[in-house]
């Protein structure tokens, strides 16, 4: 959008009559011209496609908009109160949460050990590298489908031990409908409720099992993604500190933890925004894998919003749905955000 | 001077960005055809778009066959554009559809399930015309059954031209497991655990579900729904005349949970025709789907198959039905009127039915274009009382479906019977229906 309408303002201009211009440009340099007549088509287009939509929605979601005819009648936030007390919103936060964390946390752990390993000079590194890299070009729906049947009970994993002559295992992956959490009226629970944290045992602050499928194809598809980044962020590391660790005596494993490892820090952070941000709105791996699951258990806020706004034609609703996880997403990208400009602006 | 060029130039780079914008913009309207309202019936001319989610197989070929049709019922020089939106039984397709007619571009004509996903997205949000006058002038008011115009029909007026009908509760068996194990099909609930008691002895899952997607577990509530609370309970839900609180509706959501302790343990990894090869192989021995399955076992050549209606709902037809309406601001309404009459026809209903493996929604179609299956349903059809289909649209708004099907969905797994009434109960009282 923004190179097609930056061409169509350069068109613009050649079109003014040739004095005039010349006029123009006799008043100006024309790095200056340059720079206002291709960043204002791409200021615009970003203001109305991208905010202006995002205030539109807004709007939405506080109206009463619940029919295909749109009713913007005000209705303040009553839409976001039935939202939060609605239980598949619930358990749409937990899904959420639980996917964030473990998915995150995984491709971080992966995608590091990937590339401590490939950092050791060996030969064939690029092959490695792309092979570790292919699945990012993948699409989450090809990526989705891929995994369904790799880990559907009938066939797939649970196939292979068979076919390899082990026992055959009967695990349900993500038809396994198990939530792990905390039994009102187990001993834990009764430590919670000593704490104040009663409220913790309950299956909304569980661990949904059927998840774990959804994030081992999602930490299939992205952990090599991340090993870039942190071979990326070794590189940049001067070999003379670690030589002159070595110097010092020290062994590989403390060179990683003491010299690699906190000048990673900025790579770890950028990592985690970007996988955070795509896990918190995802919506194409679970809609081609598993969609809602057993009771919700892998459902997520975008597969609700989506059928809210687009089956049941509950637009005010959806609105709010999507509201909610832009502010979600917003607490993680935004201090990252000012933190980065703040960066720049120091260096 | 120099301050003043540069604000000159900007405001001019501004107003060459609006000026690209709004041609951008203006390219997608299209100008309304000339012929919208000029012209008699007698000489239809333009384009008319029919808009659908036939995009394969007998579907695909039975709507050719009514295009076909057209030109000898609707002389003139009319050019049918087949616009369609593959996928998903046509949840893609209503998207797109939703966006055209809130663009105010609205298709010619277009397919949508009977019943009030049609009258509580369309009609009720005045979208839609009312098109009793080319029912009184065709007949039709005496050819479709009455329960069918019933549903079709908001405010006494009917609201669109049903051109199939399948049947949801169909109990669909494999006859060699039933005959090897000595059973007979069972027509009760009670015969039912009985039959599925013997068979889960033997080792055989006694019935297959696949629930992927969440309309088969719906489905699946509905025809028990059904069989234990009578046509007219179950229509009463609909309408607020049966109380989702009561002690009958308890009594039936205890034998949805019963059952589902007979379904396979994948359930919600396999889609309905996955289920349905189970059956076919013989490891499950029944299924309750809708009569699509018959062009599935069909296709998969399975000759086995035995058929009654599902436990509880012998004589009662669960009906739905792709049906054609005529939209407000139709860019060619007379030529849009002559497609309802071809698709409302004997003559369209039997050539689409056979290939699309539904029957008429007619009930004057000439039988021995049927197979033995839908020949039954056809005999059924005529004489059943006759309900509609709460998974498919028909019997229950768009946002009332989707809360029952949230409330199923958390059922099938934690089978927590109060919970599940009384989130039916709140979602009847969401949609308005009960106070």
């Amino acid at each position: 959008m923004t190179a097609s309408g930056a061409a169509n303002g350069v068109d613009e201009r050649r079109r003014l009559p040739r004095s005039r211009l010349r006029h123009l440009l006799r008043t100006i340099t024309g790095d200056q011209a340059a720079a206002v007549v291709l960043i204002v088509p791409s200021v615009l287009a970003v203001g109305v496609f991208v905010y202006g939509f995002i205030g539109w929605s807004a709007l939405v979601s506080v109206s009463k908009w619940n029919t295909v005819r749109p009713d913007y009648t005000y209705v303040g936030l009553d839409n976001f109160r039935t939202l939060f007390d609605n239980f598949r919103f619930q358990i749409d936060i937990r899904n959420t949460i639980f996917f964030t964390a473990v998915f995150v946390g995984a491709c971080l752990v992966i995608g590091f050990g990937l590339a401590a390993l490939l950092d050791r000079q060996i030969k064939g590194e690029g092959i490695f590298r792309s092979i570790y890299l292919f699945p990012m070009a993948v699409s989450f729906i090809v990526t989705g489908v891929v995994w369904r049947w790799l880990l559907a009970p009938r066939a797939g994993v649970n196939l292979l031990t068979e076919k390899a002559g082990f026992s055959p295992i009967h695990y349900g992956w993500y038809t396994d409908p198990t939530i792990h959490y905390v039994h009102a009226g187990s001993r834990f629970a009764d430590v919670l409720h000593w704490a104040g944290l009663g409220f913790l045992a309950d299956p909304n602050y569980g661990i949904p099992m059927a998840m774990i499928s959804v994030v081992i194809a999602a930490t299939w598809q992205m952990s090599g993604f991340v090993m870039v980044m942190y071979l990326a962020g070794l590189r940049a590391i001067p070999e003379e500190l670690r030589e002159a660790a070595r110097v010092d005596g020290a062994s590989e494993v403390q060179i990683l933890r003491r010299i690699s490892l906190p000048l990673l820090r900025p790579v770890t952070l950028s990592a985690m925004i970007i996988l955070g941000h795509q896990s918190l709105k995802i919506f194409d791996l679970v809609i081609s894998m598993t969609r809602r699951g057993p009771g919700f258990a892998t459902d997520v806020p975008a597969l609700f919003m989506y059928e809210t706004t687009f089956q049941a034609n509950n637009f005010s609703r959806g609105a709010a749905i999507s509201i909610v996880m832009l502010v979600a997403v917003s607490i993680l990208v935004v201090p990252y955000l000012a933190w980065s400009l703040r960066r720049e602006a120091r260096l | 001077m120099l301050a003043k060029s540069r604000v000159y130039l900007l405001v001019l780079a501004m107003a060459a960005a609006v000026l690209v914008l709004a041609v951008g913009c203006g390219d997608g309207e299209e100008e309304p055809s000339p012929t919208a309202t000029a012209g008699t019936p007698s000489a239809l001319t333009g384009k008319l778009e029919i808009f659908s989610w036939w995009t394969t197989g007998g579907e695909a070929a039975g709507l050719q066959k009514l295009f076909d049709l057209y030109p000898s019922a609707c002389p003139g020089d009319v050019e049918i554009v087949n616009a369609t939106v593959a996928g998903g039984g046509g949840a893609a397709a209503r998207q797109v559809l939703t966006t055209r007619m809130l663009g105010g571009d609205p298709p010619g004509s277009f397919q949508v399930h009977m019943g009030h996903e049609l009258t509580d997205t369309w009609v009720t949000t005045n979208y839609m015309e009312p098109i009793d006058a080319l029912f009184q002038q065709e007949g039709w008011n005496s050819v479709f059954p009455q329960g069918i115009l019933d549903i079709i029909s908001y405010q006494g007026k009917p609201y669109s031209v049903p051109v199939n009908i399948h049947r949801a509760n169909v109990l669909w068996y494999n006859k060699k497991v039933f005959t090897d194990n000595n059973l007979q099909p069972p027509a009760t609930f009670d015969e039912f655990f009985t039959v599925a008691d013997a068979l889960k002895a033997k080792g055989i899952t006694p019935l297959a579900l696949g629930d992927v997607e969440s309309f088969a577990s719906v489905q699946l509530l509905e025809t028990v729904l059904l069989g234990s609370l009578g046509a007219d309970g179950y229509n009463g839900l609909w309408t607020g005349t049966t109380d989702w609180n009561g002690a009958d509706v308890t009594a039936a959501l205890d034998t949805f949970k019963k059952l589902l302790g007979y379904v396979n343990s994948d359930h919600s990894s396999l889609s309905w025709d996955q289920a349905n090869d189970l059956v076919i192989s013989g490891e499950a021995a029944m299924t309750i789907m809708g009569d699509w399955l018959h062009g599935d076992n069909k296709a998969k050549n399975f000759q086995d198959s035995g058929w009654a209606p599902s436990p509880g709902t012998t004589g009662m037809y669960d009906a739905l039905s792709d049906t054609f309406g005529l939209p407000k601001d139709d860019p060619n309404p007379d030529a849009a009127k002559c497609w309802l009459k071809v698709a409302g026809s004997k003559a369209g209903q039997e050539a689409f039915n056979p290939l699309k493996g539904s029957i008429c929604a007619r009930t004057d179609c000439d039988r021995s274009l049927f197979d033995e299956y839908l020949q039954s349903a056809m005999d059924d059809w005529a004489q059943d009382a006759i309900v509609p289909s709460l998974a498919h649209g028909a019997a229950a708004s768009p946002s009332w479906l989707a809360d029952i099907s949230d409330a199923v969905t958390a059922f099938v797994t934690d089978q927590d019977v109060g919970g599940l009434q009384s989130r039916l109960v709140d979602a009847c009282k969401a949609a308005t229906v009960c106070s």
